[in-house]
């Protein structure tokens, strides 16, 4: 019974250390900030139904290419009169869906492959030559192959991005596991005699969520990215169906008659990624028992 | 040494034969039957027949396996169902457009990567530090397509200073050329500069802070000596590393960045071939890629180990 307690003694400074972790990411500005756009971003697309001023397929053929700023039409339309603000609306909660499904999909099988690499030396070389094949198919070839054998549609797209994430999330938890397992709490519980399957979900898995949570915040702004090029190119999301990529492609063919319908949407997936990004970085930093750096 | 060299040797071709499965794997994945999607127009019985007989298709998996295998040695990639032009021809006029692209987008990056990288690390904490952190963030958060398109509309609609599309030949008119590629090749060098300043900052960070710099101050050097001499070459290492590591990006990039300004190259085919069904082309591309990935990873490797030689010793421990 004296052993369970050992395994305590690295959950109960984690919990100061998740109330450090907070404090320190409350205390950055930037961190804040970023928290509070994407609060903001996520909670527009969720309710982009209720809250969008027109619907996404609405065309008015007596209003195309109006300017940002005609009444009823914050952001301008598009070519067929479609309103700009409620597309880029949608489009965002394509971009978070997307996103989102691509992450999970990394993770789900990412970490599992990255527990056992880091904790049977017997699967390391197995997984390693695996990680090493997909590697060398980088995600918009993925992407060309899946809409080839299975057809373009948000859902492939999501696949793909989400598979050629999937080393990148092996390689931190693998080296993550490695250094769990090297330490003290982890060998009282082999000595112990709890199963593998134990240490790796009750002692090495809870331990790791931190770096996971980092991994994500990543992997994320990334796959966001993905689909806008994806979508632009024809793989991902098909029209009608709005996506900032396709709103893009679109927009490139009248470029010069309206600019800001081939500005805004790239605006707003680069305040995504963006704030994505610097919220991972502060995380980071929070997460990074040295201090800062 | 010898035994890190050839283990990785061992990885990569162990890697190429797998990935080449995949890519074999994957034409016969297709819904239906691979002849009628590689036949394209002409579904006549007489084309299927001799589609069938050319692919082997009526033989056992790994008989056409090997024979795939050989063919693809021989730079035989078939032909395009849509122009009937060899692959290989193709490629011979996509790929030095992509090659030229890729070089310079990486000489750009190395050039911005590098400067900003040590520049944020020499004045940590300073507003310069600052400015270069957050062009990086910047650098890895914009879509570069639309970067792109930007650059179209805003300097080369609007000023003309830039071709908007086109490409001509470096040996046909080597000024145009790259008048036509610089644009894109800057383009396509931002993503990757923002990865290589961050992690030429850290590495330099590091470095600045080792005993060996703190030796070379001590013994009087000059700030731009010990920086440029000592602690930046320490660093370069880190950018060979991640021209590896991101080269997938890079061609994913590449892709994108050739279908907007229109240049006629590796990217360009691959994608007109996703739209035409063009199934040879789509497998000569995927497998190519893969094989360019690997190999190149492998030379990076090898670079690396004689750069540096704590590499071997720690490969050869594992």
């Amino acid at each position: 019974m004296t052993i369970l307690t050992v395994p305590e003694a690295e959950t109960s400074p984690s919990l100061t250390r998740r109330t450090r972790v907070f404090r320190r990411l409350r205390r950055n500005p930037l961190a804040v900030i970023s928290f509070v756009i994407l609060a903001i971003a996520v909670l527009v697309a969720l309710l982009a139904p209720w809250i969008a001023p027109h619907s996404v397929e609405d065309t008015d053929f007596g209003n195309i290419f109006s300017p940002p700023g005609t009444p009823g039409h914050f952001l301008g339309t598009d070519d067929l009169g479609r309103d700009v603000l409620s597309r880029i609306m949608f489009g965002a909660r394509a971009s978070l869906e997307v996103g989102l499904l691509a992450v999970l999909t990394a993770l789900v099988i990412g970490v599992p492959l990255g527990l056992a690499a880091g904790y049977f030396r017997a699967f390391d070389a197995v997984i390693g030559r695996f990680t090493d094949l997909l590697l060398a198919f980088p995600f918009l070839i993925l992407a060309v192959g899946l809409a080839a054998i299975r057809g373009a549609s948000l859902g492939n797209a999501a696949v793909a991005i989400g598979i050629a994430q999937i080393p990148g999330v092996i390689r931190v938890i693998r080296s993550d596991t490695l250094r769990l397992k090297s330490l003290d709490f982890v060998a009282a519980a082999v000595v112990d005699g709890a199963s593998d399957l134990w240490v790796l979900s009750r002692h090495i898995l809870p331990n790791a969520t931190s770096v996971i949570l980092v991994q994500a915040t990543v992997a994320l702004p990334a796959a966001i990215l993905g689909e806008a090029v994806l979508s632009f190119l024809g793989l991902g999301i098909q029209p009608p169906d709005p996506s900032l990529g396709t709103m893009l492609a679109t927009a490139q063919q009248f470029a010069a008659r309206a600019p800001w319908a081939a500005t805004l949407p790239g605006l707003v997936i680069m305040i995504l990624a963006l704030t994505f990004n610097v919220f991972g970085d502060a995380l980071r930093d929070a997460l990074d028992p040295k201090g800062d750096r | 040494m010898a035994r890190y060299l050839l283990t990785r040797a061992w990885h990569s071709a162990l890697t190429l034969v797998l990935a080449s499965v995949v890519v074999f794997l994957g034409i016969r994945a297709l819904p239906g039957d691979p002849a009628l999607a590689l036949a394209g127009e002409d579904r006549s019985p007489e084309a299927l027949a001799a589609i069938r007989a050319e692919y082997g298709l009526d033989r056992p998996l790994t008989v056409q396996f090997g024979h795939y295998v050989e063919r693809a040695l021989q730079g035989d990639f078939g032909s395009s169902i849509r122009t009937g032009i060899p692959v290989s021809d193709m490629l011979r006029t996509a790929l030095p457009v992509t090659i030229e692209l890729s070089f310079l987008a990486i000489l750009i990056a190395t050039a911005l990567g590098v400067g900003a990288g040590v520049v944020a690390a020499v004045r940590r904490g300073r507003p310069a530090e600052w400015v270069a952190n957050f062009l990086a963030l910047v650098g890895l958060s914009v879509p570069h397509f639309w970067l792109g398109l930007l650059a179209i509309l805003y300097l080369s609609v609007a000023t003309g200073l830039f071709p908007a599309s086109g490409f001509v030949p470096f040996f046909e008119d080597p000024v145009g050329n790259l008048h036509h590629i610089i644009l894109p090749a800057l383009i396509l060098g931002t993503g990757l500069a923002a990865i290589i300043m961050r992690q030429t900052r850290s590495a330099m960070l590091d470095s600045l802070s080792a005993d060996y710099v703190r030796t070379a101050k001590a013994k009087g050097l000059s700030p731009r000596a010990v920086i440029g001499r000592h602690a930046l070459r320490n660093s370069l290492i880190v950018v060979v590393t991640i021209v590896g590591l991101q080269l997938g990006g890079l061609i994913s990039g590449a892709v994108v960045t050739e279908q907007i300004f229109g240049l006629p190259g590796f990217g360009k085919m691959t994608i007109d071939a996703v739209f035409q069904r063009d199934y040879p082309v789509i497998q000569a591309v995927v497998l190519l890629t893969a094989t360019a990935y690997i190999v190149i990873n492998f030379l990076v490797d090898l670079v690396y180990s004689l750069i540096d030689p704590r590499i071997r010793v720690a490969g050869d421990a594992a």
